[in-house]
């Protein structure tokens, strides 16, 4: 399988990321090495195979008690955040 | 306690204080504990050693020297006092990957070289509240996505065996701060042998724990499914002391386990006779540099000294275990990397024009390549119509690869080979490609696919470059792993050589 720079600028685009022209050709030369790498999977039988999403067998994700459980420490929290105002997060203007 | 073999072979109770870098994190603890040497000395003799050695190895990204001497300080007056926790003053570093409160913690990425974590991880906070002072912060690869230490924003970390190779990755800077005696001791995590391969390229001993042993909580989060915390020490008995702290059920970790956690150094000790190894005919026989082999198989001659049995074992699946891990690993790191998008924290671009262009540009300059890559390539096997064939396809070989080593396990009581396939290579030698440089990793994803705890021992050298034994073990088996190292580490001297330049 061989990515085109249109491709990658198509999952670039899906996972937010910007990566310039001049850039995309590498990119798109080192992934397909990749998925090339990982085409080796085709080969076995899977056929019967349930999926595993977790290395321990009979785990389950734990509820926990709904219940306040931290303290309010948003000004600590934000920060860390580029730019913020009255307790809230800056970002450009989404509604015209 | 009793402070077994350490890094020298000089009496403990007589060591010059010029020379406390030559002790076991347990033969410094007896040694505060005798008020041999007090909790100040010992931390101002390593902050000196980073001063002058840290800038020929780059292994540190952050150091805390005030706050460690202030740490030192309380530790003493409670080393005085009495009854103070094992771990009381000694000092050790964290993985940059672990968020420490009120310190930078930057994951040696740009996206994050300015954030300053609000809270401490439960490692760290566990770590801390047994007694241990943390010097400060170790380099690793961007994101832990590398087996090098090559992708990491603030530069390269050199191995101490040799200045032009590589230490290993991910916890680079945390295998190389150790070996080089600047920290007695590391925290490290391990999502495809971020610990174990480091630990190998620099003749230290690593332990990855069982999926779900330590929390995960206040780690950046790399790969949900495969990454776990551990410990780089010069001994297993090191490794036992720290992972007595460490682990244990942790209500803020949703996959923490709540499984009893047996007393690790009193397993130690524990007679090998009538232990069965199981050798990975796999990993013997596909692109094992022979002399690396060599050296593996005088090793398992010591344990077989020992009254261990060698019982040759196949998984037939585990040739698979790179292909599935890159697309396993992506898929998960895609989902977790969503959260970096320069607002809340984090890199943030200049003079954005609207909120995707924010999100983009903060992206695309916060992370570096290799992060990128592997973002994207989750990205792709996660999207529609593809999922099915590379994700859930992948899912599933990963069940086919962890019942091999159920069928295995049901045989033998730890697996062992070798833990990366050649020694420590040129910084700059596999930077081109990316699956050159994933197939060092070949012999330890196995066990993070499958949650299994393993560790690597120094076994030997190669033109003067550290070969690394792996054991793997059952879920829930490390007192066992421990043991199995501990009993080499009494009958071998690798782990207490010293590279050139920092004895």
């Amino acid at each position: 399988m061989s990515l085109t720079s249109k491709d990658v600028e198509g999952i670039a685009h899906l996972a937010r990321l910007a990566i310039s022209d001049a850039q995309l050709p590498d990119y798109a030369d080192r992934l397909s090495k990749i998925f090339n790498f990982v085409e080796q999977l085709n080969g076995a039988d899977v056929a019967a195979v349930e999926p595993m999403a977790h290395p321990l067998a009979g785990q389950t994700q734990r509820m926990r008690p709904d219940e306040i459980a931290d303290s309010d420490r948003h000004e600590t929290y934000q920060r860390n955040a580029a730019r913020t105002e009255a307790g809230l997060y800056l970002v450009p203007k989404v509604i015209e | 306690m009793s402070p077994g073999p350490g890094p020298s072979n000089k009496d403990p109770s007589n060591i010059p204080m010029s020379e406390l870098h030559h002790l076991t994190l347990a033969q410094l603890a007896a040694g505060l504990r005798a008020r041999q040497f007090s909790s100040v000395e010992v931390t101002r003799h390593f902050l000196t050693r980073i001063e002058r050695l840290n800038p020929q190895l780059n292994a540190l990204i952050t150091v805390t020297g005030e706050r460690a001497l202030a740490a030192a300080q309380a530790a003493d007056r409670k080393l005085a006092s009495g009854g103070a926790p094992t771990l009381t003053g000694l000092p050790l570093v964290h993985k940059d990957i672990f968020c420490t409160d009120g310190v930078l913690t930057t994951c040696a990425s740009r996206m994050l070289s300015n954030f300053v974590a609000p809270y401490d991880a439960t490692v760290v906070e566990r770590l801390s509240q047994a007694g241990v002072i943390s010097l400060g912060k170790a380099n690793m690869d961007e994101f832990a996505m590398g087996s090098s230490n090559e992708t990491s924003y603030y530069g390269p970390v050199r191995n101490p065996w040799d200045l032009k190779k590589v230490p290993g990755g991910s916890s680079g800077g945390s295998a190389a701060a150790v070996a080089a005696r600047i920290a007695p001791a590391a925290t490290g995590t391990d999502t495809g042998g971020s610990i174990r391969q480091p630990a190998a390229l620099t003749s230290l001993t690593g332990l990855k724990p069982t999926y779900g042993r330590v929390s995960r909580f206040g780690i950046v989060a790399f790969a949900s499914s495969l990454d776990q915390a551990g410990t780089l020490t010069y001994t297993a008995e090191d490794a036992a002391l720290l992972m007595q702290a460490m682990a244990g059920f942790d209500p803020r970790d949703s996959t923490s386990v709540d499984e009893p956690v047996p007393d690790y150094s009193a397993a130690l000790h524990q007679p090998l006779a009538g232990l069965k190894i199981g050798l990975l005919r796999e990993f013997f026989e596909r692109g094992l540099d022979e002399a690396t082999a060599k050296l593996v198989r005088d090793a398992l001659k010591v344990y077989e000294s020992l009254g261990a049995k060698l019982i040759d074992v196949s998984l037939p699946n585990l040739p698979l275990s790179v292909p599935t891990y890159y697309v396993v690993a992506p898929a998960e790191c895609s989902s977790n990397l969503s959260r970096f998008d320069g607002v809340r924290f984090g890199y943030r671009c200049e003079n954005p024009v609207d909120l995707t262009d924010l999100y983009k540009r903060s992206r695309g300059e916060g992370f570096g390549a290799e992060v990128k890559r592997r973002i994207m390539t989750g990205t792709y096997v996660l999207s529609a119509g593809y999922y099915d064939a590379y994700y859930l396809r992948a899912q599933k070989v990963r069940r086919l690869i962890t019942d091999d080593f159920a069928r295995a396990f049901a045989g033998v009581d730890v697996l062992m080979g070798p833990t990366s396939p050649t020694p420590a290579f040129d910084i700059g030698a596999k930077v081109d490609d990316p699956i050159t440089m994933y197939l060092n990793d070949i012999y330890t994803i196995g066990a993070n696919l499958a949650g299994l705890p393993a560790m690597s021992i120094p076994c030997g050298f190669l033109g003067g470059l550290p070969v690394g034994l792996q054991i793997i073990g059952a879920h829930f088996a490390e007192a066992k792993l421990l043991n199995v190292a501990h009993a080499y580490q009494c009958e071998s001297e690798w782990h207490t050589r010293m590279p050139r330049g920092y004895e």
